[in-house]
């Protein structure tokens, strides 16, 4: 930098300050280092954030912390509780049982994927794991349904069992459609909305289809 | 010197001008304007005898179209935007296309009529997904209301129904496509033809074609048989429609009839194997 050669600072002017940049936000993580804290409170810190969001499904606000800090923690819990329960279904052959423990996790991960590539093609704005997050938990209801099926099946399965099972497993459908449409919708363009909430409804669909036809041995 | 360099340009613009009034249809470029290609040249070269085509085709403007429409995609394919321009679709535009599909209006092309600028991949996609998952549940509920009332029948929900629908339809909705694109690509290049479609329209078609057998599995609950027969063959007719409206005139230069009773066969074998999955 031949210019400023000959710049000279004067000594009267002070020159100094902090080097580091300044970060936007501090989270209380960095004021003291996690790696000396017991392993009970890491522990406790991940299952607080977990139960958070399940709180903020069963009662669906339009609240960012679903989306911000997301995790798959809690969607990877409910599809492998749900398809252990769909285990165990009536099968005269092979062929004619219900969905396998592989069928049901492909289901729902692979579902929640596409779903998450077509609205981003579409043109929204929420990342990746942010959507299969809010996918995922909003899977919730529906393993409650799921659990209250299997002890109503417990009791017998005759018609009352059924139409007990079709108005609950119904409920938890629309619950969770709409919990998740509540997080997703306001991220993608307007004039789409209704070409990525279609999906989702299919998606909890063909999961409440296969709750409500599982029959037990 | 100079004088003799503005007589030489005067000159040059003189012939210019001489060229130009004995030729007024000729295109001229100015810096300001973009290029335009005069109307009445391009329809002195159609014979008259086309006119039906124009309505069919649209090739009156299919050259600002095509034009228009190479310009799009111009993201190279290894990025996300270039999947993007494949969904570049509204709620209202997807209805549209859904609607023409299932009441076609003849005389009306398909393509040219909803898809010439933009084909899509949303619609063939979830139309398939919905199909396949339409076919295995109505399948299952049929078979239920079947043996509803026998003793010795337990329900079973038979799963495996999915993956055969699924691996079935979403073959019959690429590879179908992927051949008849590869066949008239073939004789187009023995044949001159106007109308060449990529393969994303053909794609298009076909998936926007298989909507109407939603409603048709919906409706195939219904357990009488002379029913289940006379929705097969509407739903066969309407989507039969909207194909061969849309690849008739693509081989109609070539003599071959074939092609067309090659679409009706596809059909029929696509509503026999709806028939068995269900």
């Amino acid at each position: 930098f031949p210019g400023l050669a000959d710049v000279s600072i004067s000594q009267d002017i002070p020159v100094e300050g902090e080097i580091t940049v300044p970060v936007g936000s501090r989270s209380p993580d960095e004021d003291y280092s996690t790696l000396d804290e017991p392993v009970k409170d890491t522990i406790m810190r991940d299952l607080k954030a977990v139960g958070k969001k399940f709180v903020h499904v069963m009662y669906p606000r339009k609240s960012s912390a679903l989306l911000r800090d997301w995790d798959l923690w809690g969607p990877l819990v409910l599809c492998v509780s749900l398809a252990l329960m769909l285990q165990g279904g009536s099968a005269d052959s092979k062929d004619d049982g219900g969905p396998q423990f592989a069928e049901v996790f492909v289901i729902i991960w692979f579902g929640a994927v596409v779903i998450t590539l077509n609205s981003k093609l579409l043109g929204g704005t929420i990342s990746f794991f942010q959507s299969l997050c809010v996918l995922g938990y909003c899977v919730m209801p529906l393993t409650v349904a799921m659990l209250v099926c299997r002890l109503v099946l417990l009791a017998g399965a005759g018609t009352v069992s059924f139409i007990i099972r079709l108005i609950v497993v119904g409920a938890m459908f629309a619950w969770s459609t709409l919990a998740s449409t509540a997080f997703l919708a306001d991220s993608q363009p307007p004039n789409r909305k209704a070409l990525v909430v279609y999906p989702i409804f299919l998606f909890y669909f063909v999961i409440s289809w296969m709750i409500l036809t599982f029959t037990p041995q | 010197m100079i004088t003799c360099l503005v007589m030489y340009l005067f000159a040059e613009f003189d012939d210019a001008a001489n060229l130009l009034a004995a030729n007024p249809d000729a295109t001229t470029i100015s810096i300001d304007e973009p290029v335009e290609i005069p109307k009445n040249q391009h329809s002195r070269l159609q014979e008259p005898g086309r006119e039906e085509d124009d309505e069919l085709l649209g090739t009156d403007d299919s050259d600002k179209t095509e034009l228009l429409a190479g310009q799009k995609k111009s993201a190279p394919f290894w990025t996300f935007d270039y999947y993007q321009t494949f969904f570049d679709v509204d709620t209202y535009q997807v209805l549209d296309r859904i609607k023409g599909s299932v009441f076609p209006v003849p005389g009306k092309n398909f393509v040219r009529l909803y898809i010439r600028s933009n084909p899509d991949l949303y619609g063939p996609f979830w139309i398939c997904a919905t199909l396949v998952f339409t076919i295995a549940v109505s399948g299952n509920l049929s078979n239920f209301f079947i043996h509803l009332g026998k003793p010795t029948y337990h329900y079973v929900p038979e799963f495996r129904k999915v993956s055969i629908a699924a691996t079935t339809i979403y073959a019959y909705a690429w590879l179908v496509p992927l051949a008849l694109w590869g066949f008239l690509m073939w004789r187009n290049s023995k044949v001159m033809n106007i109308v060449s479609y990529s393969f994303l329209e053909i794609v298009c078609v076909y998936g926007y074609s298989l909507f109407i057998y939603i409603p048709t599995a919906v409706l195939w609950i219904i357990p009488q048989n002379v029913v289940r027969w006379v929705l097969v063959v509407f739903s066969l007719c309407l989507s039969g429609s909207v194909l061969v409206m849309t690849f008739w005139p693509a081989v109609r230069d070539d003599n071959r009839r074939v092609a067309v009773a090659t679409v009706a066969a596809i059909l029929l074998l696509h509503a026999l194997l709806a028939v068995g999955c269900l």
